[in-house]
């Protein structure tokens, strides 16, 4: 195993991480409030469509950016609408934002850009000083803009739900909101608010794939990668520094299987393509004897004066 | 009043039943495909064919209808029923996972001919007649477009990203290594499945890392692969295409493409239920008979050879 090689492995899974990234944080953000969007999937695709049509249209990446954490926003608005305010099942109205996200994308990019094409989109970005590093200056440091925002948000992530007084609202939604709305805390204002930001940092996640890492948009480019978000938050026990590392754990692996057949290695490609999702499981079972503390009211819905 | 009405109602009557005799004329296709029709890939260029067949019969004389996205076979049975039902002369069920539901569905629409694909089985020895198939003989394209890999690979590896192990992504993928092996025995093919038709995250990655590995030329077949061709293009590698003509999508970098034109296989088979034969046939479509082309992209092939020749990898005169 030379050393250009596992280079290539992590590098490889530290882009396939970026979209996992944006989207797991964002869910775990609204589920530590006690909301489950299993709409990810479908906003990430919105977010992607958007992206790539603002971009591909008035030439400027930012703005498509802007326009993917605005859909996303809007997206997560909606389901915050339906979750907290018509108080509907949160599981079947996530799926049901899914297959609004999956069929507007593929219908919008059918009317607007119909052929599928390549853009230009945000480049590699070599940190300056910190990418010659041998060996972790060409894995880390050497990727575009929204891969180093991505691990930029976990920190921040973990600042904002552990260190301030948000957070400390979140979380006390999230484990009883009745006790919450007691002491004076708006429940339904929190998870408008987390909500609406996972949907944002969905959005941002869309826009990863189609503006900086495929630079295409394509019907279902997510391919599910936004159920694999949402379940990246229960392997990590809603703690973001956890769900991080499974993100990158699934990457990498898969980079690992993408290596194993372009090598030429023996591997059945099915037996190849399961690995990760096997990985995952094995150390998933491995830590099960860790005390995982799920939101205590995690998709409940809350109604004042209900006990 | 009375004879007025029925006066009116006669005219009526006649007037559309000339319409409906019209109507009788139009043959009627609907074509019901697994992904959407602007992939770039296995779905477009049966619509492109479609639209051409309308183009040459005229609308009058030619119409058809289509349910992409019909990945789901179950939805795809359900379409290809309700087709079936309303009176279409030949249903078109575009991909080899929809064989199972037509030999349900079939049978109970003699008057309908149905078409898939890519498949030599019409389900003859079941007794039934009303299936038709086609099969491109990818791997003929494939041995070509290895042959031009070869040529103009300058350090011996190609890659080749395939979604599932199998029908026509498999004998393209056989095609390529074997004309590859013929003209440069020394190099080296290195073919990944990624398990999809429509990862084009794990395409990418793959490119990605064939590229590392030191190919410089890739292909690969369905609609996954426009995110394979964005990394040629960034990191400046061949790219050989399949089903549509790809250089659109990367000008630069694209040789050539295999392209099936489906009308080689739709005219005759129009032709046939048309004269009463529902069924029992199958299509080749091959580079002979004109089913199979190559379109070779002059500003890629161009510089590449070019290139090469300035290289020495190309000895002209040789």
């Amino acid at each position: 195993m030379s050393w250009s090689i596992i280079i290539g492995i992590l590098s490889s899974g530290i882009r396939l991480a970026t979209p996992y990234l944006y989207a797991a944080v964002g869910e775990t953000i609204g589920q530590l409030s006690g909301v489950v969007n299993l709409g990810v999937d479908g906003v990430m695709l919105m977010g992607a469509y958007i992206a790539f049509f603002v971009a591909l249209s008035t030439g400027s990446l930012s703005l498509g950016l802007i326009a993917a954490a605005g859909m996303g926003a809007i997206f997560g608005l909606i389901m915050a609408f339906i979750s907290v305010t018509l108080k509907a099942e949160q599981g079947i109205s996530g799926i049901g934002l899914y297959l609004f996200g999956l069929g507007l994308s593929t219908f919008l990019f059918g009317i607007t850009i119909r052929n599928v094409q390549t853009i230009d989109g945000f480049p590699d970005l070599a940190i300056p000083g910190l990418s010659r590093i041998p060996v972790i200056g060409e894995i880390f440091f050497q990727h575009n803009i929204l891969v180093y925002v991505a691990f930029a948000l976990i920190p921040i992530a973990w600042f904002l739900l552990n260190k301030t007084p948000f957070g400390l609202r979140v979380r006390a939604v999230g484990q009883n909101p009745e006790a919450a709305d007691s002491l004076g805390v708006n429940v339904g204002r929190v998870r408008y608010l987390t909500v609406t930001l996972g949907g944002m940092l969905s959005g941002v996640a869309g826009a990863s794939l189609s503006i900086a890492l495929l630079n295409t948009f394509q019907q279902n480019l997510t391919n599910g990668m936004g159920f694999i978000a949402v379940a990246l938050v229960y392997f990590g026990g809603w703690r973001p520094v956890l769900v991080f590392a499974g993100a990158l754990l699934f990457s990498t692996v898969n980079a690992l299987q993408i290596w194993l057949q372009v090598a030429g290695i023996n591997v059945p490609s099915d037996v190849a393509l399961m690995l990760p999702y096997i990985v995952t499981i094995l150390v998933l079972a491995a830590m099960a004897k860790r005390r995982v503390n799920a939101p205590a009211a995690l998709n409940k819905r809350f109604e004042r004066g209900e006990s | 009043m009375n004879k007025v009405l029925a006066g009116f109602v006669l005219v009526a009557l006649i007037i559309s039943s000339m319409a409906i005799i019209g109507l009788a004329d139009t043959f009627k296709v609907a074509f019901v495909t697994p992904s959407t029709i602007n992939d770039s890939a296995w779905s477009q260029s049966m619509y492109d064919a479609l639209v051409t067949i309308q183009n040459e019969m005229g609308k009058d004389n030619f119409q058809f209808v289509y349910s992409e996205n019909m990945f789901v076979i179950s939805d795809a049975a359900a379409a290809i029923r309700d087709y079936a039902s309303q009176g279409y002369n030949l249903v078109i069920a575009h991909g080899s996972q929809y064989g199972g539901s037509l030999v349900d569905i079939a049978p109970d629409f003699p008057n309908t001919a149905f078409a898939w694909g890519s498949t030599a089985n019409t389900f003859s020895d079941q007794g039934i007649t009303n299936i038709f198939s086609y099969q491109p003989y990818s791997e003929q394209g494939g041995y070509v477009n290895g042959v031009l890999a070869a040529k103009l690979s300058e350090t011996g590896m190609m890659g080749v990203i395939g979604p599932i192990e199998t029908g026509d992504a498999k004998r393209y993928t056989e095609g390529f290594e074997a004309g590859v092996m013929a003209t440069n025995p020394d190099a080296k093919v290195s073919v990944t499945w990624t398990g999809s038709y429509s990862d084009v995250s794990l395409s990418a990655e793959t490119a990605r890392t064939m590229i590392k590995a030191g190919a410089d030329v890739l292909t690969g077949t369905s609609q996954m692969v426009i995110g394979a061709i964005g990394v040629a293009k960034k990191e400046g590698a061949i790219w050989f295409g399949y089903d549509v003509d790809q250089a659109p999508l990367a000008p630069q970098i694209v040789v050539s493409s295999v392209i099936v034109d489906w009308t080689v296989a739709l005219r005759p088979m129009i032709a046939a239920i048309q004269s009463g034969t529902m069924g029992g046939k199958v299509y080749d479509l091959t580079l002979a008979n004109g089913g199979l082309k190559i379109a070779v992209n002059a500003e890629g092939l161009v510089g590449k050879t070019i290139q090469g020749i300035i290289n020495g990898d190309i000895v002209v005169g040789e």
